[in-house]
This record gives C-alpha cells, sequence and structure tokens, in this order.
C-alpha cells in the first residue's frame, strides 16, 4: 500500500471512505453513522500515513497495533481497511449480513487485521496497556495506538486503563480519543460529566495533546511529536459527528443509525460537491 | 498424619517453575500473598504485573499480554474475578480466544473467616455459560501443581478455582491429570459420588463408613464435562450424588444433572450451598452447618442406597 503524504490525496481518501459508509451502512439497513464519519480523517490518517502496517500480512510481527475500543464505529475501519487493500472493497457491502467477515461489532475471529473484538466500551484501552507492556517486555519497536470514545470515559474500567498505563510509563502507547460531544442518549455533557478531560489525563501523568480530528496536517504532526515522548501520550480528537454529511452533522440522533436511500442519495451528492472542490485544490 | 496443604500453594509451586518459560507472565489485583506469587516474583520480577485493586483492567492487560503471545495468569480472589470483570472475561477473553489463564484462590465456603463477602460459591455459576473457557477446580495440593502447568500448555481460556485452606492431598505426584478427563478416586457400587475441590475429602470420609465401596469421582474439570466417565459409571450404579462446595445453581451438580437428564436420567442429589451467602467461621464449621460435611453426605447416601 502506497502511503500517503499529501494532504490532498488524504482528503480524497477521506472523501471516498466516507462515500463507502454510506453505501455500506445503508446497504446494511443498521449501523452507526455518527461515529465513523467524524472518524474517517483520523483512520485515513492512520491507515494510509502513520501505521506501519502491512495488509498482506495482518499479523506481521513488526506492525503497529491499533485497538479500536468503541467497537460499534467499527464501519470506517472496515472501509479504511479495505481502501488499504486487507480485502476487497465488494466485501463492505456483506456488512452486518449474514455470514460475513464485517461483523456489527468488529470480530477478530472472523477478520485478520481486527487486533481485538471489542464492543462492551471499556475493554480497549486495558488491552492496548497488556499489549504495551508486553511489547516493553520484549523490547519491540512498535507503537500501540487505541481509539477511545469520549462516552467511554463513563466507564470506571477506562480510568483504570488510564492509572495502568501511567504506573508502567507506557511511552509506547498513544490513546487518541475521539472527542465527538455526543453518545448514544444525548451530549456527553447532559448523559454524564466529562469536563475537564485534558486535566484528568495530565493529573493521572499522561500527556496530553489537542487537536482538531479532521486536519491531517495537526493529526500526522501531533502523532510524530507523540512518538518521541516519555510517558504515554493521550490525543484528544475534538471531531464532528457525521462530518461531512451536513444533515448528519452534530446529530446524536444519527449516532445508531443509517440512511435511507433517499437520505443516503442526498449524502452522496454532497461527498462528491466535497470531492470536486478538492480536486479544484492546488 | 498426612501433611495438609492448599490448592493455592500448589499454585504458586507451579508457577516458580512455570516461570521457565520466558512467555509466561503474572498479574495479581493486590493480592500477591494471598495469591502465592512470592516464588515467581522473586524469580521473575520483570514478569510480574502489579494490577492493583482493579480486576476489570486486570482481565484486560492480561488480554492484551495474551494477544502478543503471552501466557498471562491474572490473579484474584473467586469473588472479585469473575464477579466483577466477568463483562471483561466474556468479551477480551472469551470472544476473542485469548490465552488468558485467570486463577481464582479463596473459592467455596471454605475460605471460612473472612465471611460471605469472600466466599466465592457462584463463580462457577457465572462463568459456566460463556463459550470457549475451561473451568477446572483440583482437589488438591499436587494435583494443583498439574493442573496449573497444563493449563499454561492448553491454548485458550481456563479459569483455575483454587482455595485458601489446606487439606490432605488425595492424590499422589505420579497420579495423572488430564483436562477433560475425570479421574475415578475409587471403583465401586451402588452409587457414583462425583465431586471437585477439596470438598472431596469430606466425601471419602464419608465413604469409609460404609460397608461396600461407592464410586468417587474427581471431577476436576467441570467444563468441557468428562460426559463418557460420568455416564459409564452411572449406567451402572444408576444413582448420583455431586458434592460441590458452590451454590446448588449452576455449579458442578448442574453441569452432571444437565448431562444426565438428556442422557440417563437417575435419581440425582446436589449437595452444596442452598442458595444462601455463608458466614465467618472456620471451613470445617461452615461445611458443618450447612451440610457439606461427611456427616451429611453419609445421610444422603444412605437416603439414595437403601
Amino acid at each position: 500500500m502506497k502511503k500517503l503524504t499529501k494532504i490532498k490525496e488524504l482528503q480524497l481518501m477521506a472523501n471516498t471512505i466516507r462515500e463507502d459508509l454510506m453505501i455500506m451502512l445503508t446497504n446494511a439497513g443498521s449501523g452507526h453513522c455518527g461515529g465513523p464519519l467524524g472518524l474517517v480523517d483520523i483512520f485515513t490518517a492512520l491507515y494510509f500515513n502513520i501505521l506501519k502496517h502491512d495488509s498482506k500480512k495482518p499479523n506481521w510481527d513488526k506492525r503497529d497495533r491499533l485497538i479500536l475500543s468503541p467497537g460499534h464505529v467499527c464501519p470506517v475501519r472496515y472501509a479504511a481497511m479495505a481502501r488499504a487493500g486487507y480485502f476487497r472493497k465488494e466485501e463492505l457491502l456483506t456488512l452486518r449480513k449474514m455470514g460475513t467477515r464485517l461483523q456489527g461489532h468488529p470480530s477478530r475471529q472472523d477478520l485478520p487485521g481486527i487486533e481485538l473484538a471489542t464492543a462492551s466500551l471499556g475493554q480497549g484501552l486495558g488491552a492496548a496497556v497488556g499489549m504495551a507492556l508486553a511489547g516493553k517486555l520484549d523490547r519491540k519497536k512498535h507503537t500501540i495506538y487505541c481509539v477511545t470514545s469520549d462516552g467511554e470515559h463513563d466507564e470506571g474500567s477506562t480510568w483504570e486503563a488510564v492509572n495502568a498505563a501511567a504506573k508502567y510509563k507506557l511511552n509506547n502507547l498513544i490513546n487518541i480519543i475521539d472527542r465527538n460531544n455526543i453518545q448514544i442518549s444525548g451530549h456527553t455533557q447532559d448523559v454524564w460529566p466529562l469536563k475537564n478531560l485534558k486535566e484528568r489525563y495530565e493529573m493521572h501523568d499522561w500527556k496530553v495533546f489537542e487537536i482538531n480530528g479532521h486536519d491531517f496536517k495537526q493529526i500526522i504532526s501531533t502523532i510524530e511529536k507523540a512518538k518521541k515522548i516519555k510517558q504515554p501520550v493521550c490525543i484528544i480528537a475534538y471531531t464532528i459527528p457525521g462530518k461531512g454529511v451536513s444533515f448528519m452533522e452534530h446529530q446524536f440522533s444519527w449516532h445508531g443509525k443509517a440512511p435511507k436511500a433517499e437520505e443516503a442519495a442526498r449524502a452522496l451528492t454532497e461527498l462528491n460537491k466535497e470531492r470536486e472542490r478538492i480536486m479544484k485544490r492546488k | 498424619m498426612k501433611i495438609k496443604n492448599s490448592t493455592r500453594s500448589g499454585f504458586g509451586q507451579a508457577m516458580a517453575e512455570l516461570g521457565r518459560n520466558k512467555k509466561v507472565v503474572a498479574l495479581s489485583a493486590d493480592l500477591i500473598d494471598s495469591n502465592k506469587l512470592n516464588a515467581f516474583i522473586e524469580k521473575y520480577p520483570k514478569r510480574f504485573f502489579q494490577a492493583g485493586v482493579a480486576e476489570q483492567n486486570m482481565v484486560s492487560m492480561a488480554t492484551g499480554l495474551a494477544l502478543e503471545g503471552k501466557i498471562p495468569f491474572a490473579c484474584s480472589f473467586g469473588v472479585f474475578m469473575p464477579m466483577r470483570c466477568l463483562d471483561q472475561i466474556r468479551v477480551s477473553v472469551c470472544y476473542n480466544q485469548t490465552n488468558v489463564k485467570l486463577v481464582a484462590t479463596h473459592c467455596g465456603l471454605a475460605t471460612g473467616e473472612d465471611g460471605a463477602t469472600h466466599q466465592a460459591l457462584e463463580d462457577v455459576a457465572a462463568l459456566r455459560s460463556l463459550p470457549n473457557i475451561t473451568i477446572i477446580e483440583p482437589c488438591d495440593y499436587n494435583q494443583t501443581i498439574k493442573a496449573t502447568k497444563a493449563a499454561a500448555k492448553l491454548k485458550g481460556p481456563v479459569y483455575l478455582r483454587l482455595h485458601r485452606a489446606k487439606f490432605e492431598s488425595l492424590t499422589g505426584k505420579a497420579s495423572l491429570f488430564k483436562i477433560g478427563k475425570a479421574q475415578v478416586l475409587q471403583r465401586g457400587k451402588k452409587i457414583t459420588i462425583i465431586g471437585s475441590g477439596p470438598i472431596l475429602t469430606e466425601v471419602m470420609k464419608a465413604c469409609k463408613e460404609l460397608k461396600y465401596k461407592p464410586e468417587i469421582i474427581n471431577c476436576h474439570t467441570i467444563k468441557p464435562l468428562d460426559s463418557e466417565t460420568i455416564l459409564k459409571s452411572v449406567r451402572k450404579t444408576k444413582k448420583v450424588i455431586v458434592v460441590q462446595d458452590h451454590q446448588v445453581i449452576g455449579g458442578l451438580g448442574s453441569a452432571v444433572t444437565e448431562l444426565l437428564s438428556e442422557k440417563y436420567p437417575v435419581k440425582c442429589k446436589i449437595i452444596g450451598m442452598q442458595d444462601k451467602f455463608g458466614e465467618s467461621g472456620k471451613p470445617m464449621q461452615l461445611w458443618q452447618k450447612y451440610g457439606l460435611d461427611s456427616t451429611n453426605i453419609l445421610k444422603e447416601i444412605k437416603s439414595l442406597v437403601k
């Protein structure tokens, strides 16, 4: 897989992945839109620029590890993986269908390249800590990335893992928080307190960066910086749920449902216009 | 007098030996001494991870370690693990089929003086319905050494159900142990008595009072159940008592009666905790009060075999 280094290339890939998402979710008839659309830029940056990986050898020992803790946003990972060559993009249309490798929530046993089946929130970061401990024990050079959601910081077990990473000074671990301010029943601040997220991590001896989760330059340069830091790093990525589809943006009602055919058509028209805009850029 | 020892000490001994395998790592939720991990930690300090009083994250960390090829033994008390972290065990360990070994000491009423909150009596019930997990309750020190080593060799999730108190060994150092293969402790007739864990010492005591020899099966592997050995014995004796230091709901007795009700229905009695919480006391006092001791076992045998 060719590494994409130009911002324009990354933006075009992200646009393609957004189109994939609309098509696969509509075809599936259920699933989540908000989170996956909001994470497209981060997953595009990961799979096409940041991660050391080989789509033909998903278990390559020297690969960077990527755990996606909120399993429900897996369509974004599936689409990024397909575009990165892990499997044919036609398979995206099997999402959530009987017999598919693309389970409604990701399954390690079914799809190579999924490090861990997740979905019950609050388990991914702890597993990433365990992987990072193993990496240190074996003096390996790879980085362990964990994408967590802001909503799953309601879970006490997430904070247990935050403590554990600090205790073991895991400088090979980067937690990217998808700070999209929504969860299934509303805005995060209304559902459960999540104030001072940055300070809370800092109090637990993590280095924290705050970035715009749709700005490729920031995503890539921050992770470059993060890899050199001698403590666990948390990147709070502010994202817009539903990003790229105007009527889905910021709407928590789009957290857990799929578009109908007519809505998908509107979304694809918007995305197509955006593609034309990107093409015109230098 | 025979030397008494605990199953958890057998685990500690096995871990000290298993440490030669660099893949073996250990974690404890702030219970190093109770889990008998001292010897392992002394020999292999870098391969021990203190998990703090945070069982959910301990199981998650063990999952991550297992994903990287380690053989993690995550240790706590049975009341905290699996109970506190059942979700992590269900998804991260069982669904993912990670090579995590869960070791719970202090199971059963025989935990004793600590009282009800610390006596794990529901752990087997909680775990038995989870796919992909192997559940082992060795009966003594010697067998625990073998069970621990066998668990390390078996690829996949294992739960080792261990105990605090010291009991006489029922098995010798040379006796065979195979996961999934129940051990016939005594060949006999008229009734099959099936049990797991140190409570089998009470079964042996009770059976000495009889004029005949009943068949006694040490069903150390609760899951997968050795249906072959059990059915073979029950076809011969036609009567069954299951003895367990666990709630009667959902334990070994449930596993055995589920099997027999489908394959070979016979008269069964489950001796165990009768849907109650325990209390403080010495192990033997508690077994007596709640009907798990040799006297009550003998009474139940006599009421079935007339």
